[in-house]
């Protein structure tokens, strides 16, 4: 299994690139209202979620993004399925462009559309109350499909039912009959009604209890080596990210700090902050062992620290650092890194 | 798992003597802040009682973190709910006892329970901006909880508010004192909350999932300062929480639950490193490791019963690798397993069951 797992994953490398993103941002307007400004004389503010993103993905592979609260990354998310417009930046999917796909609507953001799937983070927000779960599975079948007989779609939902650890009865059943789990099961039903060759997973397993979150990842693995599914995976949780991806990206205040091979990154990062936040990971393993503790918190992303983001926290910052903001620089052991120490030497 | 079956009698002593021994392994000498015996919590409802706890029985000693572990619905908030009688109604205490330093505390009536809280038991919730109130300043909430509790006048009680402050690790606590809870991170209104909690030198705080609000690199502050802070001052500390990350660092020992009921309690390093009850085995293989990458993680087929439908016997049986007919009759009361113990037939000092060797679980390596 191993082997057979070891091949498939030199393949994803190699594929072709499904997913390209250049330079996305996405600002929000989080200023008072006009008549407030007036009067108390303050600025407009505006909140840089995500502040010049790039990355690509390969058919077949899984690409993370980690990082604490508030770092970009379900927006990346939501800008990728065109939950969001970009503020700027490109997307192309499959080779075509697809940046304005947030203002697309109806059948001509419907052929792209059908290609990729979400799945969040919520099992119970996520899923109609007042739909059966039959309705729900499928309703992408409806929209995409309208040739589809009633009775086909009736077959393929109880299929799809099946392949996730449901019974094809479920259907007839409501939401809240289900255990979380078991939503979250659904969901990932709902997202494979349409064949979809991408999956976007925004935290599906932090709702979830260990033992059914490794039921739910096995499930996802299993239905990637399935279908050849290609997941940008989002996650808190580094022990999870490591189980499922390929590469990593890890993120702060908006941009991209590292994004590296995920064995690379966890026996070797480079950037500060992924070694803070691989050293404050509480794990199994150090039992009764303190873990490294490291000062401060994310800052206000409203009013972010000039130059590099990390600099208030990092224990190599220098003047450079505090004015200017790195660029991500590739190195020959395959990772990306965003910071002027590891350029300049200064840093392992 | 030496023991050989001997005479009835033998059986009949060890079978009394586990649950009742007044102290389990690693309070043994000292006289536990917190002791609960047998507790059982009951909601009568209209389809008939539920029972939430049954028989949980566990001593906390002083200075000592006990974690309390287990997944949603296992009864783990419910324990620390019930010992300070938060629970809410129809939810009851139907058997059992809570003692708080060797004075029962179950049976008190509530006009002299009600000041115990705070002053000797302290708490700590999940969320700090919920348990904050937004309309006074911190310090105005710390001085009252400190002359609510202490005997001590406007000043004094400012000068200690600044010191808990300062002892929690918030910087330049003088200019922070007069702030409102918003105006504070999400990590020092958590600081906040503890200085609160410690505000009248308890001896026993409950910490309810105290990090699961916050970011890794924060949450790794908090605990160390928690932990801290504990040792320093003796308190016993109820650490609940469905994170073993956070248990395996923080906590002396553990305490799992299942369906209500504890299966398994032991040394933190005993019950991560060699767990006892299959449940516990299961639970530690499922989680994602850092260390090493596996193909596939250990999944524990099903999910835990809904509390009308808790099986007889013991509560995992359906879940089980190992189950027999004996587990589906018989409910097993925690029996002495390895460095811990555990509520499993497979480690019946007398008459162990056999483990099944076909069972898929086995295979799966668990050293960590």
């Amino acid at each position: 299994m191993g082997a057979d797992t070891a091949v498939k994953k030199s393949a994803a490398a190699q594929g072709e690139i499904l997913l390209e993103a250049q330079d996305l941002a996405r600002y929000f307007d989080v200023s008072k209202p006009w008549l407030n400004r007036v009067i108390e004389r303050s600025e407009k503010l505006t909140l840089k979620a995500v502040d010049g993103v790039g990355f690509s993905i390969r058919r077949g592979e899984t690409l993370s993004l980690v990082g604490e609260s508030g770092c970009g990354k379900s927006t990346v998310a939501r800008l990728v399925v065109g939950l969001y417009g970009l503020t700027r930046g490109k997307l192309v999917f499959d080779g075509e462009d697809i940046s304005d796909l947030a203002g697309r609507t109806g059948r001509q953001a419907a052929s792209v559309r059908k290609r990729f799937q979400m799945i969040f983070q919520d099992p119970y927000a996520s899923l109609n109350p007042l739909w059966r779960v039959g309705t729900i599975i499928g309703e992408p079948l409806r929209f995409f499909r309208p040739e589809m007989s009633s009775t086909d779609r009736r077959r393929r939902v109880g299929e799809l039912l099946e392949q996730v650890g449901l019974s094809a009865p479920d259907a007839n059943r409501y939401p809240h009959e289900f255990s979380g789990g078991q939503r979250q099961r659904i969901s990932i039903a709902r997202a494979l009604a349409n064949e979809p060759e991408f999956m976007i997973c925004d935290e599906p397993t932090s709702a979830l209890d260990v033992s059914v979150q490794a039921q739910i990842l096995n499930l996802m693995r299993d239905l990637q080596d399935e279908y050849g599914l290609t997941y940008l995976f989002i996650s808190h949780d580094m022990a999870v990210v490591k189980h499922m991806s390929d590469r990593i990206a890890v993120m702060y205040l908006g941009r991209i700090a590292e994004i590296a091979p995920a064995d690379q990154l966890f026996e070797n990062p480079h950037h500060p902050y992924s070694k803070m936040l691989l050293a404050a990971v509480p794990s199994l393993e150090g039992v009764g062992k303190e873990r490294t503790v490291i000062q401060g918190e994310v800052p206000n992303p409203v009013h972010p620290p000039t130059g590099c983001a990390f600099h208030p926290r990092c224990p190599h910052a220098n003047e450079r650092c505090k004015a200017e903001v790195p660029r991500l620089i590739a190195r020959s052991d395959g990772s990306e890194v965003a910071c002027h120490g590891v350029e300049e030497g200064r840093l392992p | 798992m030496s023991s050989t079956p001997s005479s009835d009698n033998q059986r009949l002593a060890q079978h009394s003597a586990a649950p009742v021994a007044g102290h389990e392994p690693g309070t043994a000498g000292q006289e536990p802040v917190l002791s609960v015996r047998h507790l059982r919590v009951e909601f009568p409802t209209r389809h008939g009682t539920l029972v939430a706890l049954d028989d949980v029985s566990f001593d906390i000693a002083p200075g000592e973190v006990l974690g309390v572990v287990g997944e949603s619905g296992a009864g783990k908030s419910m324990t620390g709910n019930a010992v300070i009688r938060l629970l809410e109604p129809p939810g009851h205490i139907a058997a059992g006892e809570v003692r708080l330093s060797g004075k029962r505390i179950d049976d008190l009536p509530e006009e002299r329970f009600v000041p115990l809280r705070g002053r000797h038991i302290g708490m700590i919730f999940q969320d700090p901006l919920t348990s904050l109130n937004p309309l006074f300043s911190v310090g105005d909430q710390l001085i009252e909880t400190i002359r609510a509790h202490l005997p001590m006048n406007e000043r004094e009680a400012r000068e200690e508010a600044l010191k808990l402050l300062r002892e929690v690790g918030i910087p330049a606590p003088e200019n922070r004192i007069d702030s409102y809870p918003h105006q504070f991170s999400g990590g020092m209104r958590q600081r906040v909350v503890i200085a609160l909690a410690l505000a009248a030198r308890p001896e026993f705080i409950i910490a309810d999932e105290p990090t699961t609000a916050l970011d890794v690199s924060v949450q790794a502050q908090i605990l160390a300062l928690l932990k801290r802070l504990c040792a320093d001052h003796g308190t016993a500390v109820m650490l609940v929480t469905h994170d073993m990350g956070v248990i395996a660092e923080t906590a002396d020992r553990v305490a799992v639950m299942y369906a209500g009921r504890l299966i398994e309690i032991g040394p933190v390093d005993e019950v991560i490193r060699h767990p006892q009850h299959p449940y516990t085995k299961g639970l530690m293989a499922s989680i994602p490791g850092i260390a090493k990458r596996l193909d596939r993680l250990y999944q524990i087929e099903g999910a835990m019963p809904r509390l009308a439908a808790i099986p007889s016997g013991c509560a995992f049986n359906p879940r089980c690798p190992h189950a027999q007919q004996r587990c589906r009759d018989e409910r097993p009361d925690l029996l002495p397993a390895g460095g811990s113990r555990a509520a499993c037939w497979l480690h019946d000092p007398v008459d162990p069951l056999p483990p099944r060797q076909d069972a898929e679980g086995e295979e799966v390596s668990h050293g960590r």
